[in-house]
C-alpha cells in the first residue's frame, strides 16, 4: 500500500517534466507558425525536413551539452568549449589538407580536445583556480592557438570522408544527429555504467564530505574537463566538416553560452550536485527548436534572443516551483 | 565579594535572544568596569557568540537593556556601536591585507588636504600610533606581509584610536604562538592602565589565568557566574563550563585490563606545527579510547590528523604510525581508509554528509570510492546494503532515496556511522557523536558504540559529554591547549578525575 502510493508521488512529480512541457510547447509554437513543421520527406536516400534540421544544427550544441553537464555538476564550469571547437576543427583541416589518413585526423583532432580538457582539469583541480578563471584562459587563449594551426586563414577542405562528418548520412540519418546520440550513449555508459556518475554528485554537492568519505575529487573534477574537451573536440569536427573548412575566429563562437543554458535549462544546479544527461539534451534541442522556429516565422532574428530569454526563464520557473514543493 | 563603589562602566542586564527554535540567550548579565580584562568564557553554542553580536549591534535582542556609562544604550549596526565607543576586534583579522597599515589605521577617517588624502600626515600619525603599541613596522608597508599577532595589534590600535572605550576581543589568541601571545597581552595591560575595559574571549585557560581580571562563564545561553578571576579556582571554571557537579554520577562500566587485545594501531610523536603538539596514541583491539578536553583544546585536531586529514610532520623519529606493528603512513584520508580508518567528523553538515545525495548513496559512498570508480556495486547490490544498515541501525527515513538532508541529526548520524561500518572497518574515530542529538537517539547512539565495540572494532571517541565518556570509554586521553597532558585508565576513568586533569 505504501509503496503504490509511494509510486505514485514520484509519478507525479517526475523530473523533467518542466523540460518536456517546454519542449511541447516550442515544437506546438514552431508548427503554429509553420504549419509544414513536422513533415518529413525522403531526398536522395536522406531525409530532410524542419525536424531534421533542428536534430542536425542542434549536433553540436547536444556535444558540449553533454560534457557541460559533468563540469557543471562538479561545480565547475567550462568557458572554453567554443574555442576548443575551434582548435580541433583547425587540426583537422590542417592535417587533412597535408594528406593524412581520415582516422589519424579524427584521432589527432580528438587528442587535442583532450589535450584542451587535460589542461582545464589540472588548472582547477591540481592548482585550484577558479573554474570560471581557468576556462577563461583557454576560451581566450584557443582561438589563438586555432589561428596559429591554421597561419590566420580559413582553411578549407574536400576531402570527401571529412566532410560526410558534417553533411553525410547513414541509413538515410545525418551523421551528426548519430554522432551526437552516440556520445550521448557513450557519456551515459561512462557515468551511469561506473560510479563516476556518483562520485561527480558528490563531490558536486559537497567536496569536502566527499574527499573524507575517500573519493578522489582531483581525478573526478580532471575527467570531468577531459570529457568536456573531448566532447568540444567531436562537436569542433562536426562544425568545421559542415563548412568544409575551419575558420579559427568564428568556429563555435558563443556555443559555450548555448551549452551552459542547455544543461540549466535541463535542471542541473550550477552550485553543482545532482545531473542529468537527457534532459540537458532535451535543453539544448529546445535552444535549437526556437532558433529555427523564429527563422521560420520570418520574425527578425534579434527577436530570436528575446524569446529565448523568455523560454528559458518559464523553465527556470516551472523548476524552481517543483524543487519548492 | 565584589567591589561595591565601583560603579561598571557597561552593564548588560537581562539581555535575552532568541533563534527560530534556539533561546541562544537567556536573561545574561554582565557586568564591565574599566581598567578590567575581563574573560568571557563558555563552551561551543554557550551563547558568546550571540552576545557580541547583540552588543556590537550586528543582531537584535528579544530584551534586556545596555547601560554604558549611565546612560542607557542600543547600537543598531557596528557603526553606532564603534560611535558609542565599543570596539571590536575578531579573530579573523578584518582589515585590508592589501593595503598600507596607515591606510588601515585611518580608512574611512583620512587626514584631507585641499580635497585629497594626506599622506604625509597620515604617515605620521599612524608612526606615532604605532609607536605607543611598541611595535617597529614601516607604516607604508601593506599590512598582509605582517604576522598575525602585529595585524592585531593593528586592529585594536584602530578600534581604540577610533576612541574605544570598550573592546571587544574575540578569540584573538587562536592562531598565535606563545611568543605573539605575550606581545598582544603587554599591549591588552597597557590598554587596562590606560582606563579600557575590554572583553576578552578565549579558550585557553592558563591565558584566562595569565591576563583575566574577572570571569563571565555562559553554559547554554544563561549566565553561570561572575566571579574576580583570582577567587575562582581552575577546577571550579571548569566545572561551570562543563555543567558538572564534582559528585561522581555515572558509574563507570569496568572492563578487566586483559580484555582488550593486542595493540592495533599506535602513533607516535604525531604532531603539526601550530596545529597540534608532537602525541602519542596507541588503540588495542576492541578498545575504547575516549578523547577529553575543553573547546580548542586539540579534540577535533588530534582526531584530522590521525584520519590523515591534515599531514603530521615526519623525520627524526617523528609522526611515525604502525598498524599491527608494522610501520605505515597515513598522509590523505584514502590511504586512512584503505588502511581500515572511518572517521565521523563533529561537523556533520559540510564535512559528513553528502546533503543531496540519498541515504542509499550516502551509506554506500565510501565503500564504492574504496572500489573505484570502474567497479560500480550492482543497483540490487547497495539497495540491499542500504536496506539492511536502515534497518539494523534504525534509520528513520520514508524511504532509502530520501536526500539525507531532510533527515533528523540523529538519524544522519546513524546513516554516516552505517557508511562506515559497510566498510568492514578495524578503526572508527567518532568526533562528538552525540552533538546535537536528540535524547532519544543519544542514548541509541551511545548503545551502537558499545556494540561496535563488543565485536572487536577499536573506538577513538570524542566528546564533551563527560557522562558518555565515563561510561564506554576504558581510556581516556586529556588534551589541553593543543596537547595532550595525561592519559586515565582503569579505575581513574571518573568525571571528577577527568575535570581536575583538564583543570591542572
Amino acid at each position: 500500500m505504501s509503496a503504490t502510493s509511494a509510486r505514485l508521488t514520484r509519478l507525479t512529480n517526475i523530473p523533467g517534466s518542466a523540460q518536456l512541457a517546454a519542449l511541447a510547447a516550442v515544437l506546438l509554437g514552431n508548427w503554429l507558425v509553420f504549419p509544414g513543421f513536422f513533415n518529413i520527406r525522403m531526398v536522395d536516400g536522406r531525409l530532410f525536413g524542419s525536424v531534421i534540421d533542428v536534430l542536425n544544427r542542434g549536433a553540436p550544441v547536444v556535444l558540449l551539452s553533454l560534457g557541460m553537464t559533468l563540469v557543471i555538476a562538479t561545480g565547475g564550469i567550462d568557458l572554453s568549449v567554443g574555442a576548443v571547437m575551434a582548435i580541433s576543427g583547425a587540426v583537422a583541416a590542417t592535417l587533412i589538407n597535408a594528406g593524412t589518413p581520415l582516422v589519424l585526423v579524427v584521432a589527432a583532432a580528438l587528442g587535442a580536445g583532450l589535450l584542451c580538457g587535460l589542461w582545464n582539469g589540472i588548472l582547477v583541480a591540481l592548482l585550484r583556480i577558479q573554474p570560471i578563471v581557468a576556462t577563461l584562459i583557454l576560451m581566450v587563449a584557443g582561438r589563438g592557438i586555432a589561428q596559429l594551426i591554421t597561419a590566420g586563414e580559413i582553411v578549407t577542405f574536400d576531402d570527401r570522408g571529412l566532410i560526410a562528418l558534417g553533411t553525410g548520412a547513414l541509413l538515410a540519418i545525418p551523421v551528426p544527429i548519430l554522432i551526437a546520440a552516440g556520445t550521448f550513449a557513450l557519456t551515459t555508459l561512462l557515468v551511469r555504467g561506473t560510479a563516476l556518475g556518483l562520485f561527480i554528485e558528490a563531490v558536486g554537492a559537497n567536496e569536502r564530505a566527499s574527499a573524507y568519505a575517500g573519493v578522489s575529487a582531483r581525478v573526478v573534477k580532471i575527467a570531468a574537463y577531459v570529457w568536456s574537451g573531448l566532447c568540444a573536440a567531436i562537436a569542433g569536427i562536426i562544425a568545421a566538416a559542415d563548412i568544409q573548412g575551419a575558420d579559427a575566429n568564428n568556429a563555435g563562437l558563443w556555443l559555450e553560452l548555448d551549452a551552459i543554458l542547455a544543461v540549466v535549462v535541463g535542471g542541473t544546479s550550477l552550485l553543482g550536485g545532482r545531473f542529468s544527461l537527457p534532459l540537458a539534451v532535451a535543453g539544448a534541442i529546445i535552444i535549437q527548436a526556437m532558433n529555427t522556429g523564429i527563422l521560420l516565422s520570418g520574425l527578425k532574428p534579434e527577436f530570436n534572443l528575446i524569446v529565448k530569454a523568455v523560454v528559458v526563464m518559464a523553465v527556470l520557473l516551472l523548476q524552481s516551483v517543483r524543487r519548492r514543493d | 565579594m565584589q567591589v561595591p563603589e565601583r560603579k561598571p562602566l557597561l552593564s548588560i542586564e537581562g539581555l535575552t535572544k532568541t533563534y527560530p527554535g534556539v533561546r541562544a540567550l537567556d536573561a545574561v548579565d554582565l557586568h564591565l568596569y574599566a581598567g578590567e580584562v575581563h574573560a568571557l568564557l563558555g563552551e561551543n553554542g554557550a551563547g558568546k557568540s550571540t552576545l557580541i553580536k547583540v552588543l556590537t549591534g550586528l543582531t537584535g535582542r528579544d530584551s534586556g537593556r545596555f547601560v554604558l556609562d549611565g546612560q542607557e544604550i542600543s547600537p543598531a549596526n557596528v557603526i553606532q556601536a564603534t560611535a558609542l565607543g565599543i570596539g571590536t576586534v575578531y579573530q579573523e583579522v578584518n582589515l585590508l591585507g592589501n593595503m598600507s597599515v596607515a591606510d588601515n589605521l585611518f580608512l574611512g577617517r583620512q587626514p584631507m588636504r585641499l580635497g585629497f588624502v594626506d599622506k604625509r600626515r597620515m604617515r605620521q600619525q599612524a608612526a606615532q600610533i604605532v609607536a605607543k603599541y611598541g611595535l617597529k613596522i614601516d607604516v607604508a608597508a601593506p599590512l598582509g606581509q605582517l604576522s598575525v599577532a602585529v595585524q592585531q595589534i593593528i586592529a585594536i590600535a584602530r578600534a581604540v584610536d577610533l576612541s574605544a572605550r570598550v573592546l571587544i576581543l574575540d578569540e584573538p589568541t587562536a592562531s598565535l604562538d606563545t611568543q605573539e601571545v605575550a606581545l598582544l597581552f603587554d599591549v591588552m595591560r597597557q590598554l587596562r592602565e590606560r582606563g579600557m575595559a575590554i572583553v576578552f574571549v578565549t579558550h585557553f585557560l592558563d591565558q584566562v589565568y595569565a591576563i583575566s581580571d574577572r570571569i563571565t562563564v555562559l553554559r547554554n545561553g544563561r549566565r553561570v557566574a561572575e566571579r574576580l578571576t583570582r577567587e575562582l579556582p581552575r577546577i571550579d571554571l571548569v566545572q561551570m563550563m562543563l555543567g558538572h557537579e564534582l559528585s561522581e554520577t555515572a558509574l563507570h562500566r569496568h572492563k578487566p585490563e586483559n580484555e582488550a587485545g593486542e595493540t592495533l594501531v599506535r602513533f607516535e610523536k604525531y604532531g603539526k606545527r601550530r596545529y597540534m603538539a608532537p602525541f602519542d596514541l596507541s588503540v588495542r583491539r576492541g578498545e575504547i579510547v575516549g578523547v577529553a578536553g575543553l573547546l580548542g583544546s586539540g579534540r577535533t585536531e588530534t582526531a584530522k590528523l590521525v584520519f590523515g586529514i591534515e599531514r603530521a610532520e615526519t623525520g627524526s623519529g617523528r609522526g611515525l604510525v604502525s598498524i599491527d606493528g608494522k610501520p605505515t603512513h597515513i598522509r590523505s584520508p584514502r590511504e586512512a581508509i584503505r588502511r581500515g580508518f572511518g572517521y565521523c567528523p563533529e561537523e556533520r553538515k559540510t564535512e559528513g554528509i553528502v546533503g543531496s545525495l540519498s541515504v542509499r548513496e550516502n551509506i554506500i559512498l565510501a565503500l564504492q570510492a574504496r572500489r573505484g570508480w570502474l567497479r560500480r556495486m550492482p543497483r540490487r547490490q547497495t539497495d540491499e546494503i542500504a536496506a539492511r544498515y536502515i534497518r539494523m541501525l534504525d534509520i528513520r527515513t520514508p524511504d532509502a532515496e530520501r536526500a539525507i538532508q531532510f533527515l533528523s541529526g540523529g538519524n544522519q548520524q546513524k546513516a554516516l556511522l552505517a557508511r562506515w561500518l559497510v566498510t568492514e572497518p578495524r578503526f572508527l574515530i567518532l568526533d562528538e557523536p552525540t552533538r546535537g542529538i536528540d535524547v532519544g537517539a543519544h542514548a541509541e547512539i551511545i548503545r551502537l558504540i558499545e556494540r561496535l565495540c563488543a565485536d572487536g572494532l577499536s573506538l577513538l571517541v570524542i566528546s564533551s559529554e563527560l557522562d558518555e565518556i565515563t561510561a564506554y570509554a576504558d581510556r581516556v586521553v586529556i588534551l589541553r591547549d593543543r596537547a595532550h597532558v595525561a592519559e586515565l585508565s582503569g579505575s581513574d576513568v571518573t568525571t571528577s578525575k577527568i575535570m581536575t586533569t583538564i583543570a591542572a
